[in-house]
């Protein structure tokens, strides 16, 4: 069997990754590694919304809200209901799915920049509601001692290497779909979408299904990613789904590189790694040289915004660009460039 | 009834300061199509300049007399004018290169702007709560059986005044016309000889300095702020500028005091926790069932 490139490289990458927290041998390391997967998983999610169908989605910490609770009121003591873990991750995934119908159905006819305001809305009042219905949910305190999930008799316990190579499986499968989705049909209607949605309606494609198709699997990712992380937590609580998350996962897109996989990845795992790693190790570093008082890991949200400003004005197609993105993203330029070599020609000609 | 009554002077008064910070989000969505989420932060800027000026003056306390009107007005003047700057740095740095790039990559700049200002402002004062000082004397005056305190009739007075001053600049002086003309056609403008980025930029300082009164405003009227003040305020003033529909200054007049009778009555009858999720929920409600907003124009889909 005949590998294409991109293909070697994936299971080159997956090869790695699975190696990498034996390499390591160090709890804390294999935490970081299974909390940094679970964001990859969000940012392939988000990656379908806002890469694919460019939909700008600011409220995507909600579904990934919705999963996680999905799962905690569905496995552990809270309403004393234990349905197993591989049966409710799919249930997670499906619930998210349709909370991003319920919410796409009647917004997605809306122009851009008011879904985008709208999802943002929607990501404050999840949350809200969460921590408001303390009787279901826990309140501020929310929903604690999820059940961890069982292998074939093998329980997960505390050790994060089982959830880190599950969530790995996860991304596996997420990767995959994404990228047989991405040249489907319904990934070329997205694409088309993206580039120009009334000429893509005009070529028979059906918006407004197309774009709840997106939605809807890209809130299943985070179902997903809901679902493992919360079991890995053994908490859920109305805190870990703010703005902010939204933002994090967002600024990752916009870094690797919106639309394209690999990107992604990228800039999943860089940001991750600035959070958890170079952030407090920087700060110490500083503490070691005798400035006490700087405090990098502050600073993270600072960072995240001069990243989505400056990866904008500079490089809005991202470190690991894809190709047909950045034609888009730089379509003004070249028509400007086209338009002044028109006007050169007309100068040279009346002269 | 008295409790709706009371709840109707607090909303309005609330309503005000939506009002002014919803005027900044309308201007600049009318003229370059731009949710400014930066905006919010403006407003909180405002507060936080406010309170810089303040501490100049060596005010602490409240101040009566003539030298409550130079207070007040040195105070609210200096923070407009900070804010109106802010607002016209943050155009000229972050969005005019961007005006014809695809409607993503702005709006994804004006929210890493929102957290850059956020976390300037968490620099400057810290996490915690700022106290901001009572500087009006504030008598209560009993109408019935409701009370009105003196701060809330300058909200309310406040708002209203700008809005016509703004109302009247728009529609009368060679500079709003210019700012109607480029709203409506960019292109067109310019071939009229109107100078469009000064025109965006002017746009950006009024909106900005509107924010910085309603920053002042809200200072005095809760009596404290805090770095991430502007988020809720600007995501309720931008439903607000949604519901009277954008684009619309008058709209965005009554916007504001609607949003803020609703989020008043909500906090009264069913507690202060559901105000938010009732405020977005008329958002997404006004955004599916009548996107032009109460008093706006439906706006064709540009090809």
């Amino acid at each position: 069997m005949k590998l294409t490139p991109g293909a070697r490289n994936a299971l080159i990458a997956f090869a790695v990754a699975i190696v990498l927290p034996f390499v390591g041998h160090n709890g804390a390391f294999t935490n970081f590694l299974a909390d940094a997967g679970a964001f990859v998983l969000l940012a392939l999610g988000l990656n379908i919304v806002v890469g694919f169908a460019g939909l700008l989605d600011l409220g995507y910490a909600a579904f990934f809200a919705i999963g996680s609770y999905a799962f905690a009121m569905l496995a552990s003591p809270q309403f004393g209901i234990h349905v197993p873990f591989w049966l409710l991750i799919f249930v997670a995934a499906a619930i998210a799915g349709i909370f991003g119908i319920l919410l796409g159905a009647p917004t997605l006819r809306l122009r851009g920049d008011y879904l985008a305001i709208v999802t943002l809305g929607f990501g404050e009042i999840v949350p809200q509601t969460f921590l408001n219905l303390a009787q279901w949910t826990g309140g501020p305190n929310g929903i604690g001692s999820l059940d961890q999930p069982v292998f074939f008799g093998l329980k997960f316990g505390f050790d994060p290497l089982p959830y880190y190579l599950l969530i790995l499986v996860l991304i596996a499968l997420a990767v995959w779909v994404a990228n047989n989705l991405r040249q489907s049909r319904l990934g070329r209607a997205w694409m088309a979408i993206r580039e120009d949605e009334l000429a893509a309606a005009h070529m028979g494609i059906n918006t407004t299904t197309t774009k709840l198709a997106a939605f809807a699997m890209g809130a299943s990712f985070s179902g997903l990613a809901g679902c493992a992380y919360a079991s890995k937590l053994q908490l859920v609580s109305p805190d870990q789904f703010g703005f902010n998350v939204s933002v994090f996962i967002l600024a990752m897109l916009v870094l690797g590189g919106m639309g394209n996989i690999p990107g992604v990845i990228l800039g999943s795992v860089l940001l991750s790694s600035l959070d958890r790693f170079i952030l407090p190790q920087g700060t110490n570093f500083l503490h070691g040289l005798g400035l006490t008082s700087v405090d990098l890991t502050s600073s993270r949200f600072l960072i995240y915004g001069v990243i989505l400003v400056a990866m904008m004005l500079f490089r809005p197609e991202g470190l690991v660009p894809s190709r047909q993105r950045k034609a888009e993203l730089h379509a003004a330029e070249i028509d400007e460039k086209a338009a002044l070599a028109e006007q050169e020609l007309y100068t040279e000609a009346i002269s | 009834m008295e409790v709706l009554l009371q709840q109707l002077v607090n909303g309005l008064s609330l309503g005000g300061i939506y009002a002014l910070i919803a005027l900044g989000y309308t201007m600049v969505y009318g003229i370059i199509e731009l949710i400014n989420f930066a905006h919010g932060d403006v407003y909180t800027l405002g507060t936080f300049f406010s309170l810089a000026i303040l501490t100049l003056l060596g005010v602490t306390g409240i101040v009566t007399g003539p030298a409550l009107i130079v207070v007040v007005a040195v105070t609210i003047l200096g923070a407009m004018i900070l804010c109106g700057l802010t607002g016209v740095i943050i155009e000229r740095l972050a969005y005019r290169r961007l005006r014809h790039a695809p409607k993503l990559a702005p709006l994804i700049t004006a929210i890493g702007m929102s957290f850059i200002l956020e976390n300037i402002m968490l620099y400057w004062h810290g996490p915690s709560p700022i106290p901001f000082p009572q500087v009006l004397p504030n008598p209560e005056f009993a109408l019935g059986a409701i009370t009105i305190q003196a701060k809330q009739v300058m909200v309310i007075v406040l708002a209203v005044v700008l809005m016509i001053v703004l109302q009247s600049f728009v529609m009368n002086t060679r500079l709003g016309k210019a700012m109607r003309a480029t709203a409506q056609d960019k292109d067109a403008a310019q071939l009229m000889g109107i100078d469009i980025n000064t025109t965006i930029a002017l746009t950006f300082l009024i909106g900005s300095a509107l924010a910085g009164a309603a920053g002042f405003v809200s200072g005095v009227y809760y009596g404290s702020t805090w770095f991430f003040n502007g988020f809720a305020a600007g995501l309720k003033a931008f439903t607000a500028a949604v519901l009277g529909g954008i684009g619309n200054l008058a709209g965005a007049m009554l916007g504001g005091f609607l949003i803020g009778l609703i989020e008043a009555m909500t906090t009264q009858f069913f507690g202060d926790q559901w105000a938010n999720i009732m405020v977005f929920s008329i958002l997404v409600l006004v955004l599916i069932f009548r996107p032009s907003g109460l008093l706006g124009e439906s706006l064709p889909n540009k090809v």
